[in-house]
Formats: structure tokens, C-alpha cells, sequence
């Protein structure tokens, strides 16, 4: 109860959960597209984005979003039916990470007032650092994602398993590719604040992989990796305050992975046939 | 991060002066060791598509690196252990299916950059924090560490070229080569190790972010050039070179950080090489390579 | 030009034949006038008549590169014409989408593709639809439940319907996909190439299947095959497609020695086996894009 009566406990765990609903949805539609190394290229653009904001003077969230959102859509522009090749994925975000390490070394020694910790606190997190106003902005981002998600899954779900038909269909099979790596974008930069750019994969890829091990109902596995996102998070966050040793992001990792193991123990159910 | 940044233009004594530190010209021996290693198994993992796994083998590095300082043994050490046992891991888990496989592998990363998280967040005494794993030096490369380099790299490339020709087939044409009686599953398993070996070679210079740079840019351009497998990976092996010496050069002069010229480099030359397919296929009657297409 | 014809035969454009069908329905589901296809400066065929009519099944046949899927992308109006008319349900190709169950070529599921077969023929019914299905029990949920076992029911999948679809055969895949072109009850399925990859007695179960959709529901078929014999007794008429020519009318028409040569511009004879399967001597592909795979063509 201690853990909840202090504000900056209360901010990670406002801001915490909403992200990690947001990345449990959109983890989960990557890994059933197979984009998993997508979201792993975003994560470090997220990186080079936040610390050439900082170097230039902005507001490092300005530069999350805007890098992250940017590379998306060049990814989509780059393949076929807005899949890129994971060679081509590789190439650009390697050396949008050369130049995070160039805007990290600028940060570092152009600014007199430079914070140190501040690459460190972007590529491993510091979600109990946040003040109250950005753990609402993060909040209300992370809010605006998982509506978006909503309103799109069915058609995207359609799109994802069966694109030929579904571009028959008339569903938008090129637009929700581009929206949905923007999306994608979006909540990678929304993760870097709560876990860091370094370990938003698996707060995308784990609970999804896990909910996709446990059920093979397209929405229940929705709505089971968005809650074991959810779950993930808070537990990583309370055992972090219970063990100060412990940095918030790796205990929310540790919990992730954990449960994501266990479910190769859990024998798969029985297809029913009716 | 620089020496002694005064480039007056006399290339000869500028070249000389900066031989004359011992530190530097160990640095261009590991830039070449590193850059011909990773080069000749980027090409592979280029032609296999491996992109996710080498990634995820390079970041490794990381919790390897900083385990090792926190237990007080060798980084060097640390390198090689987890390079190669997160290799042994991936390799262990191939052949689940795509979607299952990519969500594995992005879960062993994140996790294992979160023990290295967690690793340096223990070890207080760290005194650059983690960036320096991360993000490369060159400076303080000693001769043994050229010599181990140097030793690991020759027994990474003679493996790779014992069995290089069946692991091109066995890359291009899976089925084909295991009906032939190529052990194909050993030889994913084989080159993965190399590939953790490589990686964790790599990683000593241009830190754990970067090394993936060195492997999959030369390798894709050179695949973009040419689609006679000889000449791209002599290509790649040569693309790397430059890269990386240009790189060296760059961030003596300057006082940024040696990865962002080595990136830049190899990148500028993936775009460039990008530009001359696409004016080759725009120009009729030229034959165009087929990779990747 | 062409010499030898039947007298049902009439030569169209230059090297175009028609013969007409049997059995025209008043009201044809889908009409090509004319019809013509040019991609990247190359025309893949011109002169093409086809009408088709609710309840007829027809098969698209020709050689490898001759553009029979792109036949099918025409009438999706994926794919301009070039020259010609084409009306689908009475419209413009594209308009009426949701009344056309379409199958596209050479699908199939991996294993790691964990959704059940079930949720990929819901696909079908409301897929295109934004926002996700609530679990609100009422009258549409439970129609739209009742529409999709009924349809699984129908192609005879309910034993694996429940199974994640990327563990399911080929064969099953198929008819799973088959289902899903159903759902919506289309007056116009469009398959391409579904007995691609399946073995002999699953052909034969999938085209009976098609053909009893077709004749029993009313459902107009086209479909895009390699090989004729297998749907050969469902068929009311098949379209040749050849470079720059095609030839429309009922199989035992068209599929003679007279009409292909004519077509195709280099001796094809049609020989007939003791058990009804025709076999096509004489290789209609080396007369279309150079693409055929040696030997003698069947179908």
C-alpha cells in the first residue's frame, strides 16, 4: 500500500499500464504479421531519435515520436505491399543507430548543462522518473493507440492472414500496412519512456508470443496479450520498489520472459472438433 | 575520444603521426581482423536472411560484456561465452516457424539486454556506464587482444571456408542440398557459432550496437552489385575494409564517436550501390543481378 | 486462317474463335466483349467473349504466362482492360466486391500461423468490417455463428474447422478457403488454380465440391486451371486463352484438334482415352510464351 500513496509509484503505474496495453495489441498483430525485427529496427530508431532531440535542444519525446513515425513509414515505402526485406530493415536502422551514437557523443560534449544518465535513461527506461505531466501525455498517447488498434483489428486481422482476399474485398490493404507500422512507430516511442529503447522488444514480442502459444482464437489472444502486457508491467513495477536493487525495466523483462517460458511447459489444449 | 586531432593535409606525416601511437595502429590491425571476419559471415547471413538473429546475437555482447566486468573476469571472455551461447540457443529454437521463432528471438534480446542492464546498474563502478559497450572504442586496444582477435578470426574464417560451399547450398536451395546428403541442420547450427564468434570479435571495436552494421551493410551491397558469389563476397570483404579504415581515420581526426563513421561509410555505400541497380535496371539492355529482387 | 472448323465455330477477330454455349443464361452474371490485356507493352491476350451465366461453371485453360490470373484480376477490376468491355453483376469489374467469393492462387498457411479455420471463414463473412466483434450474445452473432458452420458444414470441413489452420493439409486448407469465398453467399466465385498442389483423390473431391456449389446453389464459377480432366464432367464451358487470341464455348467444342490448332497456330491434337480424360498432344504452350515444361500437355 506504500507502493501506491507515493506520486511517482502512481505516475508509472498510470503511464505503465496504458503502454503496455498499448504494445500488447500492437505486439500482437507483429507477430502474427512476422515483423517482430520491425518493432526490434524501431526500438533503436527510437534511440537516435531522442538523442538528436536533446542535442539540438527539443524535448526528447518530440524527437521519440517523430524518428520513430518517419522510419516506419520509409520502412513501408521501401517494400513491396508495405513489408520491407529484413535486409534492407537492417541496413537503414544500423546506421540510424551510428547516428544515434554521433547525436549521443554531440549531447554529450556541446552541452555544458548535459545530463549524463540521459542516453542511459533512454535506452534502458526510467518509468519512475516521470513527472505527472508526462505520465498523462504517455497515457493519453498510449489511450489514442489502443483505440486506433480497436477500430482497426478486424481489418487488419483480414489483412494480416489473407491479403489477397482481403484486397478483393475492398479493405485498404496498403493504407493499414503504412497505418499500422505508424502505429507501430508510435508505440515504440511511447515504450522507450517505461522500459527504454533497448528492451520495448520484449514488451512487444513476449506477452503477444505467450497469448499466441495459449489460445488460437484470433480476439481472445488479443485481449490475452494486452492483459498479460498489463499484468507484466505491474508486477515488474512492484517488485521493483520491493527491491530497490532491481531497475523497473529489468524486472519488468524478467517478468515478461518468465511467463512467456512458461507457457512452453503448458501443453498446447486439445483441438476441439464439434 | 581523439588523440591528437591535426590533419595538416601532408598525408604521408599525417599518416606517420598517427602510426606513431602505438594504440592506433593496433587499432587499424583489430579494425582489419574485425572487418574481414564479420564481412565473410555477414555475407552469409545476407544470403540466409538472418538479419534478426545476428542482431540479436550482437546485442548479446552487451550483458556478456558486463557480466564479465561484474564478476571481475575478462570482458573479453564474457564476449565470446554469451556470443556463442546465445548462438547454441537460437539454434536450438530454429525451426519452430516464423512468427513463433521472431517472437522468440526479440524475447532472448530483450531480456538479455536487461541482464546487462541489470549487470551495470550492480556494478557501480563502471565508470562510462554502459555506452562504451555499447557504442565501440578504439583507443587502449592492446597486442593481446590484436593476437586473440587475430587467432579467433583465422579459425572463424578456415571453418567458413571448409564448409562454405555446402553452406551455400545448403542456403540457397535447402531441400535440394538435404536431399543431396548435405547436413543442413548441422550446418545452420555451425554457422551460427561462427556467427557468435564473429560477433564477439566485432563487438570489442565497434561495441555491441554497431557490430551488426559491419556485418549485414557491405554484404548487402555487394549482393546489390553483383550476383556472382565469389565476387560479392570479395566485394563485401573489401567494402568492409574500406569502411572500417575510413571510419578509423575519420574518428581520429574528429571527436566523434568511431561507430557513426563506420555506419555512415558502409551505408553511404549501400545507397550508392542501391542508386547504380536502380540506373541499371532503368537503362534497357544491361543485365541486372538477380539477388534480391 | 483457319481452315478446318466446325460449323459452331466462328472465327472473331484475326486469330479469335467463338463457339457459342449450349446453355446461355438470360441474364449473364458476368460478360467480356472483346476483351484485351496489356501488361508492360506486351498485350497477353485480346478478343475475348465470355458470357456467363448464374449456375455455370467455367474453366479458364491455356498455357503458363498466358495471363489466366490476370483474367481473373480483370473481373476483380484489379487489372484495366486494354481494349473491350467487361461487366461483372451487371457493373463495373470492382464495384460489387462483397457479391464475388474470391480464391487467389497458390495459398497456404504455415504452420506457425496459429488462427483457427474457423476464424479464417469468419474472415470471409466480416472481416472488412473496422472494429473488433464484441461478445455480446445476441441475433447477428449468432446468425453470422449459424452462416459460418453452415458453410463449413458444406465443403465438409467441420472435423478441423477447429484446428489452427496452419496445421491443417492442403487439401483442407482449400476447402477451408473455399468456405471462406462462400460465406457471403456470392453469385460469383472466382477460383484460381485451386487443385494447384493437391494430390489426385483430393482433386477430385474439391472439384466435385466446386461443381455442386455451383449447379446445386446457383453460383456462377470461374475457375483457373492447369489441367481440364478433373472438373472436366461439371464444366458448361471453358475459355482458351493463347498469345493474342482466345477461344470460348462447351468443352466438347472447343477442346478439339480443329479449334486448338486453329487457335494456338501449330498442329495440337486432342485424343480422347478409354476413360473419358482427354489428353492434348502437340504442346499449346510452345505456341504461348515459351514457358512449357517439355512433354505432353494435359488439358
Amino acid at each position: 500500500m506504500t507502493a501506491l500513496s507515493q506520486p511517482f509509484f502512481q505516475h508509472a503505474l498510470l503511464a505503465g499500464t496504458l503502454i503496455a496495453a498499448a504494445c500488447g495489441m500492437v505486439g500482437y498483430f507483429l507477430v502474427l504479421r512476422a515483423q517482430v525485427f520491425t518493432a526490434d529496427a524501431l526500438s533503436h530508431v527510437a534511440f537516435t531519435g531522442a538523442m538528436a532531440a536533446l542535442a539540438i535542444g527539443y524535448d526528447l519525446r518530440l524527437g521519440l515520436f517523430a524518428a520513430t513515425i518517419a522510419i516506419a513509414l520509409l520502412f513501408g515505402a521501401l517494400g513491396r505491399r508495405a513489408r520491407p526485406d529484413d535486409v534492407v530493415i537492417g541496413s537503414v536502422f544500423s546506421w540510424v543507430l551510428g547516428l544515434g551514437a554521433f547525436f549521443v557523443t554531440l549531447y554529450t560534449t556541446s552541452r555544458s548543462t548535459a545530463d549524463g544518465t540521459a542516453g542511459v535513461s533512454v535506452l534502458f527506461g526510467s518509468v519512475f522518473g516521470m513527472s505527472a505531466g508526462h505520465a498523462a501525455t504517455a497515457a493519453l498517447l498510449a489511450g489514442g493507440v489502443c483505440v486506433l488498434m480497436l477500430i482497426a483489428a478486424r481489418p487488419l486481422l483480414f489483412a494480416t492472414v489473407d491479403e489477397a482476399v482481403a484486397a478483393a474485398r475492398g479493405v485498404p490493404v496498403r493504407l493499414l500496412g503504412y497505418g499500422f507500422l505508424a502505429v507501430a512507430g508510435a508505440s515504440a516511442a511511447e515504450a522507450t519512456q517505461a522500459v527504454g529503447s533497448l528492451l520495448l522488444l520484449g514488451l512487444l514480442a513476449a506477452p503477444a508470443g505467450a497469448a499466441i502459444r495459449l489460445t488460437d482464437r484470433p480476439y481472445r489472444a488479443l485481449a490475452l496479450s494486452v492483459g498479460l502486457a498489463v499484468t507484466e508491467v505491474w508486477t515488474g513495477l512492484f517488485t521493483s520498489y520491493a527491491v530497490p536493487k532491481m531497475p523497473p525495466s529489468f524486472a519488468i523483462m524478467a517478468t515478461a520472459t518468465a511467463v512467456y517460458a512458461a507457457t512452453f511447459l503448458i501443453r498446447r489444449p486439445v483441438p476441439r472438433t464439434s | 575520444m581523439s588523440a591528437d586531432p591535426l590533419w595538416s593535409w601532408n598525408l604521408v606525416g599525417d599518416v606517420r603521426q598517427m602510426w606513431s601511437y602505438p594504440f592506433m595502429v593496433n587499432a587499424f590491425r583489430a579494425g582489419a581482423i574485425v572487418a574481414v571476419v564479420s564481412a565473410a559471415v555477414g555475407w552469409f547471413v545476407v544470403l540466409r536472411r538472418q538479419t534478426f538473429a545476428a542482431h540479436t546475437v550482437s546485442a548479446v555482447a552487451f550483458p556478456g560484456a558486463a557480466g564479465a566486468v561484474l564478476l571481475g573476469v575478462g570482458a573479453v571472455s564474457g564476449y565470446f561465452t554469451l556470443c556463442v551461447t546465445a548462438a547454441l540457443v537460437i539454434a536450438a529454437l530454429r525451426g519452430t516457424g516464423d512468427r513463433e521463432e521472431s517472437a522468440l528471438t526479440g524475447t532472448v534480446q530483450a531480456f538479455l539486454l536487461a541482464c546487462g542492464y541489470l549487470f551495470t546498474a550492480l556494478y557501480k563502478g563502471l565508470l562510462e556506464g554502459p555506452q562504451t559497450i555499447l557504442f565501440g572504442t578504439f583507443l587502449g586496444i592492446t597486442t593481446t587482444q590484436v593476437t586473440v582477435l587475430l587467432g579467433v578470426g583465422i579459425a572463424v574464417l578456415a571453418v567458413l571456408a571448409l564448409i562454405g560451399r555446402p553452406l551455400l547450398f545448403a542456403s540457397v536451395d535447402p531441400r535440394v542440398a538435404a536431399a543431396r546428403g548435405v547436413p543442413v541442420r548441422a550446418l545452420s547450427v555451425v554457422f551460427l557459432v561462427l556467427l557468435g564468434a564473429a560477433t564477439a570479435e566485432a563487438s570489442q571495436i565497434t561495441g555491441t550496437l554497431l557490430v551488426f552494421a559491419l556485418m549485414v551493410i557491405p554484404a548487402a551491397t555487394a549482393q546489390t552489385l553483383t550476383a556472382r558469389p565469389a565476387a560479392s563476397l570479395l566485394l563485401a570483404v573489401a567494402l568492409a575494409l574500406a569502411a572500417t579504415w575510413a571510419g578509423l581515420i575519420a574518428a581520429y581526426c574528429s571527436p566523434y564517436p568511431l561507430g557513426f563513421f563506420v555506419t555512415s561509410f558502409a551505408f553511404t555505400g549501400y545507397v550508392l550501390a542501391l542508386g547504380v541497380r536502380v540506373l541499371r535496371t532503368a537503362v534497357p539492355g544491361r543485365p541486372v543481378g538477380e539477388v534480391a529482387s | 486462317m483457319i481452315e478446318a472448323m466446325e460449323p459452331a465455330v466462328r472465327a472473331v477477330g484475326p486469330r479469335a474463335v467463338r463457339v457459342p454455349a449450349s446453355r446461355q443464361a438470360a441474364e449473364p452474371v458476368l460478360e467480356l466483349c472483346d476483351a484485351a490485356v496489356r501488361v508492360g507493352g506486351r498485350t497477353l491476350w485480346s478478343g475475348v467473349n465470355l458470357a456467363v451465366g448464374a449456375g455455370e461453371f467455367t474453366a479458364v485453360l491455356g498455357p503458363n504466362g498466358v495471363g489466366k490470373s490476370t483474367l481473373v484480376k480483370a473481373l476483380l477490376g484489379a487489372m484495366p482492360l486494354a481494349a473491350g468491355e467487361v461487366r461483372v453483376l451487371g457493373d463495373r469489374p470492382g464495384r460489387a466486391g462483397h457479391r464475388i467469393g474470391y480464391l487467389p492462387q497458390r495459398r497456404s498457411f504455415d504452420a506457425s500461423m496459429r488462427i483457427r479455420g474457423i476464424d479464417v471463414v469468419r474472415m470471409g463473412l466480416d472481416g472488412d468490417r473496422w472494429g473488433v466483434p464484441l461478445p455480446i450474445p445476441g441475433p447477428r452473432r449468432r446468425a453470422a455463428r449459424e452462416r459460418v458452420d453452415e458453410v463449413v458444414e458444406l465443403v465438409g470441413a467441420s472435423a478441423y474447422a477447429h484446428r489452427p489452420v496452419g496445421e491443417c493439409s492442403g487439401g483442407e486448407q482449400q476447402r477451408l478457403l473455399i468456405a471462406q469465398a462462400l460465406v457471403r453467399r456470392p453469385q460469383l466465385l472466382l477460383l484460381d488454380e485451386p487443385l494447384d498442389s493437391l494430390d489426385l483423390s483430393h482433386q477430385g473431391g474439391i472439384a466435385a465440391l466446386i461443381g455442386r456449389i455451383c449447379h446445386q446453389e446457383g453460383v456462377a464459377v470461374v475457375m483457373v486451371a492447369h489441367d481440364v480432366n478433373p472438373i472436366l464432367h461439371h464444366l458448361d464451358r471453358v475459355v482458351y486463352l493463347a498469345r493474342g487470341g482466345s477461344a470460348s464455348g462447351a468443352p466438347q467444342e472447343v477442346i478439339t484438334s480443329e479449334t486448338l490448332t486453329g487457335l494456338y497456330g501449330t498442329p495440337v491434337e486432342v485424343l480422347r482415352a478409354s476413360d473419358g480424360r482427354l489428353v492434348v498432344v502437340g504442346r499449346p504452350e510452345s505456341a504461348g510464351d515459351g514457358h512449357g515444361d517439355g512433354g505432353g500437355h494435359v488439358g
